[in-house]
């Protein structure tokens, strides 16, 4: 599961739970693999990321490098940046691990990279 | 790439995806044809209307993968697969390894029930193929039309039941979107998923764009 996944993923459709964003993340297993740089995509993805719950994110499985705390001005023609931010959200892969509900503490496991989101009947 | 070539590439790539094992007639399990799939997706990228290369797409009910493969090939930026079972994410898994891609993502989950909103107009371009639903759960079909338009924000494509023509284009218009068939197709549904006595049965269906 990359990051850009993580940043739309929610526990919203649960009983009880109001927004279920962001979730939690427990790793085991992280890994890192080359992805095609497409600038322009990176570019008009950012608008769309909840910012601070991406960085809190890759500081949570330890791949923040040097991703800066805030969108930087300008980021369109900064390609360095635009690099990071790359990296972040397509490159780095949770392989195994959780997700948390921030509001019941509902795990969903991990497995091979895939996110397990199924809930039971009586959780909806 | 000459255009052609570029067509046989992708074909003979879709040739080389692992196939349910065993296929769940419930959730209608079968693969998209390699040929029917290699020409959906040139259509949808390279002779019509570029709507993979550096896009974001979703598959939902991807299946072991036949559009998301054809997709992560034709270079998506990010493709998410949406399957709600977990024997088919494994073979999915398998092919994803296997094709040496790592711009394909998938999720877990029940496409008609719990797909998060925040994913709502987030995707350049949503591809399916749709369980077209039998007696027990006649519509299904539309049901993955309505979530597929609520998450693109510009184009989605899809195969649906010729028979149904009609009603598949009103109902994309009373939600707001406006369809357009691009071909009629015949569809061979395998043996392996025998509803049927026969070992196959020869369906029309047609695959049509939707505008959001
Ligand atoms: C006709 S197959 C298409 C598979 C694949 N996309 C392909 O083109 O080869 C339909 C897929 O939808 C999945 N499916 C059925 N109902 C679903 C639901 N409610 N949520 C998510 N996936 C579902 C099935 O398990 C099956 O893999």
């Amino acid at each position: 599961m990359k990051l850009l996944t993580h940043n739309m993923l929610t526990s919203k459709c649960m009983k009880g739970v109001t927004v279920g964003y962001p979730l939690g993340i427990n790793v085991s297993d992280v890994r890192v693999s080359e992805v095609d740089f497409n600038p322009e995509f990176v570019a008009k993805i950012i608008p769309k990321l909840d910012w601070p719950v991406l960085y809190n994110a890759a500081e949570s499985i330890g791949q923040l490098e040097d991703l800066p705390k805030e969108v930087i001005d300008n980021f369109e023609n900064d390609r360095e940046f635009l690099k990071k931010v790359h990296h972040v959200l397509l490159e780095v892969d949770i392989i195994n691990g959780e997700l948390i509900c921030p509001e019941t503490g509902r795990k969903f496991p991990i497995n091979n990279g895939i996110p397990n989101m199924l809930l039971n009947e009586d959780e909806i | 790439m000459f255009p052609c070539l570029k067509l046989k590439y992708l074909e003979e790539r879709l040739q080389c995806i692992s196939e349910f094992e065993k296929p769940k007639i419930l959730l209608e399990q079968y693969v998209t044809p390699s040929h029917l799939g290699s020409h959906m997706l040139y259509t949808i990228q390279v002779s019509q209307y570029g709507d993979i290369d550096g896009k974001l797409v979703a598959d939902l009910g991807s299946g072991c993968g036949a559009l998301s493969v054809g997709a992560g090939v034709l270079d998506a930026s990010l493709v998410i697969g949406f399957e709600i079972d977990s024997d088919a994410l494994d073979i999915f898994t398998e092919n994803i390894i296997d094709h040496e891609l790592t711009n394909v993502d998938a999720v877990q989950c029940d496409v008609l029930k719990h797909l998060p909103n925040r994913f709502d107009k987030t995707f350049d371009t949503v591809l399916m193929n749709p369980p077209f639903g039998t007696k027990h759960n006649a519509g299904i079909d539309m049901k993955f039309l309505e979530t597929a338009l609520r998450l693109s924000k510009n184009s989605v494509y899809s195969l649906h039941k010729t028979s149904t023509r009609n009603h598949v284009l009103k109902y994309a218009e009373s939600l707001g979107a406006k369809g357009e068939v691009l071909a009629e197709l015949h569809y061979d549904l395998p043996s392996t998923y025998k509803f049927h006595k026969k070992h196959s049965v020869d369906i029309e269906v047609d695959f049509y764009r939707f505008i959001i």
